[in-house]
């Protein structure tokens, strides 16, 4: 709308009849607005990423400084969870995740990772040993993965299949430790 | 101002995601958690803190400033900034090791990059734009009465006013001031 | 049914006002008045119609029936009677309630008048008028029904619909969620209200624009016809405005009053747009001039109260917050493209009938300085609109959100409000048509030699920061024009009627109300500029953590902690109060109760500051943290707020200017219609 102030400011200081750019300029620039906004709107309307669609593509680096890449993990089912230590249902599932991975761990083709999201070092490292989590964590540097992923809070848990698509999206925490099998069970075949 | 229109939409949430979503965002500040600082005469002091904190702002608690925001998470923020602090870092380092760990939303504006300078160029832009046009609409209206009527005396410009009722105001004025 | 009879109420309102659009269209096209006179009908009975559906939603709030989804969301049990009749524009559904009701309120009182001179405006004021209610109600109707009930299925399954679902029953919560803490404050019963009242009343002046571009009429008549309701409309959005920093000082206890939240500027948008129209619209009657751009400001000021509905409603801004996510959102943004394009099609068909010959004899005249307020307003509104906007473009383009914060404002606005408080102080001084530096040099020197002892002043007593200076010489420099304006106006007059100065001050207000009301609203901006400049440039604060007994110094003033108790209050909360006494260089001035609430029903703390409000300053206390059980020890934060009182002084003061300028007079004075001739004139050459 800027630029629409700015051209019907224009437009009237002109002597002769509306000229065309002026039109075409603030029809231009309502439409930018206006496209603007369903955009934005679009993505608000979205919400977080779903079941069925590919998983976005991160990068998570842990907290012992190891670099995981989405592209490196193709075969292998992702558990993902958004987690923080400031965050009280997300201590409901600590220990029932930590249980998944174990039960999971020797397998092979199953990875569980937890993103820490707008944390602190220490608190997290407080965290992670209260529940004695041993799956790779890592802090969600600069909020990005939680923006491709569209969180909307903390915790939220996604299924990754082993072809990189979402199978199953947990908003809230899990409640009990057959939830957690539950969905990951059939990416398997079992 | 109207902060709490966005907060109302809280209301419409189903019970149990109000319960779930409420607990993640305004998780208490749990009482204590800020008192256990030990007294050595060097440590940062909280206005230190606050001095930094009140130009950040966590996505945890959008736009309230950090210094401000009861939440859990920023009580763990200005603790971070605490330590930093004892560490002596300087308030840039600190600022920019919160812009690495949690992107540029923390900083009270974007930083002065890339598609950012749009923010900071904009405006002014606009503003010299709106006056450059403003000023030519002032010249050409000068120009379809260029009869310089400034240069007669005061009574006659008065004349032309269609407001009586200012003119004759101002020709009390002028009587009384005689 | 209380609910049915609500629901049934809305959905009547709606289909009246359909009828009303299509009656005033058909009676319109056809020449057939007794249907635009049936559609007027129309409009007058949707008020009563909605007051019926808004009461059913009170009756429902008010009497605890929780297995209305709306009432169990917004309302608890131990929640007081004000605050569940308050409820009621507590949550997106009942707002939008609230909001068609006070609409209808508009659009029946605009009936009301004498339309003899002015038949060709009605129907499309109707159409427009009816059209924007249908359109708020058909959102309550399909979208957010404030009467959805709760069914359970014997299953235990609990269902969200109007109508009972076959093989379910009622479902009775025992108790509802309760209102969002920030909304639990006397504040709100008066806030909201204003501020929807300042928002729906826009759309009076606007039908009216739309109805003089559709007809063609576009002379000055649409002008004066909607410049008082204009001015209604932009009283209840500034107060609402005032009242909403007074709720965020009083309630959010962050020491500020206003935080630069999109939300809160896509209030302040229309506002200034709305202000810049008041100015311009005075250069159209006085000079006929800008008839294309009082236009414009008309539609865009409607323009902006939509967007930043949509902006608030849809949650497009903040989207850690858009879990509200709502089917609101893209309707609204259909209706807003229609607004939006509808208007400038209009627009630009009318531009060159629009066109009035305009002349500008100097650039110090008082329609240059008009233009120059128009431009530094419709700055500031750049500016704003670009802040808040950006967030949005960067997150589409780069996949990253940034906040853009009270410095970017502040550093853009802060030249551009000072160059407002310059023209506020000039144009006064100004004459229409002509005025020169000579003119307008003898008549400043005086109040100007005032500002300059008020800035001496200032500077004796200590103070030097160039902008506190700067702007302490404007405000000094405003209230001395302003009351040399009415003072030199007084004087003339009693001169030249030989009445005494209190008559003759009488009478010159008496006989042009909007002038001096106006002047009034000046001297209330001047009183807001004080305060803003206090806490914006002098606020200081501190922190820190006091065991029982010990204090804590800021400026003269000390406060020491004396007790904190820890008690559930009755209403649902868990309360936890300190006892903090203040001196002030010394003396005892009283104790103040920093407070932490904590809700059970929503989790959810609130700090409450203790305030100390004087003329001079405000001394105010947060209880930040405390150690519990001993409560041995506490932590405070306070703040020194210089002046921020005269920003509540002063909106009493803009209340009274506003009333004496809008305030509906009895005889119709003859000036205007003079004007109008000579208007419309260049208009037609």
């Amino acid at each position: 709308m800027t630029e629409v102030e700015d051209k019907t400011v224009a437009e009237e200081t002109q002597t002769s009849g509306g000229p065309k750019w002026g039109r075409m300029a603030v029809w231009g620039g309502l439409l930018i607005l206006l496209t603007l906004l369903a955009l934005g709107l679009r993505r608000t309307q979205q919400g977080p990423v779903g079941p069925g669609q590919k998983a976005p593509a991160f990068v998570l680096t842990t907290f012992d400084g190891q670099e995981i890449d989405s592209a490196d993990l193709a075969g292998k089912v992702i558990v993902l969870n958004f987690w923080a230590s400031w965050c009280k249902p997300c201590e409901q599932e600590a220990a029932d995740l930590e249980t998944a991975w174990q039960y999971y761990q020797a397998r092979g083709d199953v990875l569980f990772l937890g993103v820490d999201y707008v944390d602190t070092e220490p608190e997290a490292m407080a965290y992670l040993n209260k529940f004695n989590i041993s799956y790779p964590n890592g802090a969600d540097l600069g909020t990005r993965i939680s923006q491709a992923f569209r969180i909307r809070g903390v915790p939220e848990t996604y299924i990754i299949d082993q072809d990189g698509v979402l199978s199953h999206t947990q908003i809230g925490p899990f409640t009990s430790l057959s939830q957690i099998t539950a969905v990951i069970d059939p990416l398997l075949g079992q | 101002m109207m902060r709490y229109s966005r907060l109302t939409m809280v209301n419409l949430l189903s019970i149990m995601r109000l319960v779930f979503l409420m607990a993640v965002f305004f998780a208490l500040l749990v009482p204590g958690a800020a008192l256990a600082q030990d007294t050595d005469p060097d440590a940062p002091t909280d206005d230190e803190v606050n001095a930094i904190a009140r130009e950040m702002y966590c996505p945890v608690c959008e736009n309230v400033p950090l210094d401000v925001c009861g939440t859990q998470a920023c009580a763990q923020w200005r603790a971070l900034i605490r330590e930093k602090l004892n560490e002596g870092w300087s308030e840039a380092e600190i600022k920019a090791y919160f812009v690495d760990q949690y992107g540029a939303r923390v900083l009270a504006e974007p930083p002065r990059q890339g598609l950012n300078w749009l923010v900071y160029v904009v405006p002014p832009i606009a503003f010299l734009a709106g006056a450059y046009i403003l000023y030519r609409g002032l010249q050409s209206w000068r120009q379809i009465e260029p009869v310089a009527v400034a240069d007669e005396p005061p009574q006659q410009g008065e004349d032309i006013l269609p407001d009586d009722y200012v003119a004759r105001l101002e020709e009390e004025l002028r009587r009384s001031q005689q | 049914m209380i609910a049915n009879f609500g629901y049934g109420a809305l959905i009547i309102t709606f289909l009246v006002s359909l009828y009303g659009v299509g009656a005033a269209y058909y009676g319109m096209r056809q020449n057939k008045p007794a249907w635009v006179d049936s559609a007027r009908n129309g409009m007058l009975l949707t008020f009563p119609l909605l007051s019926l559906s808004a009461l059913s939603i009170v009756v429902l709030l008010v009497t605890d029936h929780y297995e209305v989804e709306y009432v169990a969301s917004v309302t608890s049990r131990s929640m007081p009677m004000y605050l569940k009749i308050t409820a009621l524009w507590g949550g997106q559904a009942g707002s939008l309630v609230f909001w068609s009701w006070l609409m209808s309120a508009f659009a029946s009182a605009v009936t009301l008048r004498k339309w003899d001179r002015d038949r060709e405006f009605l129907p499309w004021v109707i159409v427009v008028s009816l059209t924007t209610l249908a359109f708020f109600l058909a959102l309550n109707i399909f979208v957010e029904n404030p009467f959805t009930r709760l069914w359970q299925f014997p299953s235990g399954q609990v269902v969200e619909k109007m109508f009972q679902p076959a093989g379910s029953s009622l479902f009775y919560p025992r108790d509802g969620q309760g209102l969002n803490p920030l909304l639990r404050h006397p504040g709100m019963i008066i806030h909201p209200p204003m501020l929807y009242l300042g928002f729906v009343s826009f759309v009076i002046p606007y039908a009216f624009a739309v109805a003089a571009l559709v007809t063609g009429r576009t002379d000055d008549r649409w002008i004066r016809l909607t410049r008082r309701w204009t001015l209604w409309a932009w009283m209840f959005l500034s107060l609402g405005l005032v009242l909403g920093g007074r709720w965020a000082y009083d309630v959010l206890g962050w020491g500020g009053y206003w935080g630069w939240d999109p939300v809160e500027i896509a209030a302040f948008m229309p506002w200034l747009t709305g202000t810049a129209f008041l100015h311009s619209v005075m250069i159209q009657e006085k000079r006929g001039m800008l008839k294309q751009w009082n236009m414009v400001l008309v539609i865009l000021t409607y323009s902006l109260v939509i967007f930043g509905t949509f902006l608030t409603r849809s949650g497009v801004l903040s989207s850690v917050h858009a879990f509200a996510q709502s089917a609101v959102g893209p309707l609204f943004f259909g209706f807003i493209g229609l607004t939006f394009v509808t208007s400038l099609s209009l627009l630009l068909h009318r531009w060159n009938d629009l066109k009035a010959k305009a002349e500008m004899t100097s650039m110090l005249s008082r329609e240059a300085l008009f233009l120059l307020n128009n431009l530094l307003f419709i700055g500031i509104l750049v500016v704003c609109f670009w802040g808040v906007i950006f967030p949005l473009i960067s997150e589409l383009f780069t996949g990253q959100k940034v906040t853009v914060g009270p410095p970017f404002y502040e550093r853009a606005n802060g030249p551009l409000m000072a160059g407002l408080l310059l023209l506020m102080a000039i144009a006064p001084l100004s004459a229409w048509g002509h005025s020169t530096i000579k003119t307008l040099g003898r008549a400043v020197w005086k109040p100007a030699v005032v500002a300059i002892v008020a800035v001496l002043a200032v500077i004796a007593a200590g103070i030097v920061n160039p902008y506190a200076l700067i702007g302490i010489f404007l405000t000094a420099l405003v209230i001395a024009v302003t009351l040399y304006e009415y003072w030199r106006g007084a004087l003339a007059r009693g001169k030249r009627h030989g009445e005494s100065f209190f008559v003759a001050l009488w009478e010159l207000v008496k006989r042009n109300r909007r002038r001096y009301g106006g002047y009034i609203i000046h001297l209330s901006m001047a009183m807001l500029a004080i305060g803003i400049i206090g806490i914006e440039i002098f606020q200081s604060e501190t922190q820190g953590t006091l065991s029982q007994g010990e204090s804590l110094t800021l400026g003269e003033y000390t406060m020491s902690y004396q007790s904190l108790a820890v008690f559930d209050a009755p209403d649902g909360r868990n309360v936890a109060r300190a006892v903090v006494s203040v001196n002030k260089n010394g003396k005892p001035v009283g104790e103040l109760y920093p407070r932490r609430d904590f809700f059970y029903d929503s989790q959810q703390p609130m700090t409450i500051p203790g305030v100390r409000s004087t003329i001079e300053d405000d001394f105010y206390v947060l209880l930040v943290d405390w150690e519990e059980i001993s409560t041995n020890s506490a932590t405070f934060k306070v703040y020194h707020n210089p002046l921020v009182k005269w920003m509540w002084m002063g909106s009493w003061v803009f209340i009274f200017g506003t009333l004496i300028a809008a305030w509906p007079e009895a005889d119709t004075d003859p000036v205007p219609a003079r004007n109008r001739k000579r208007a419309s004139v260049p208009a037609k050459a």
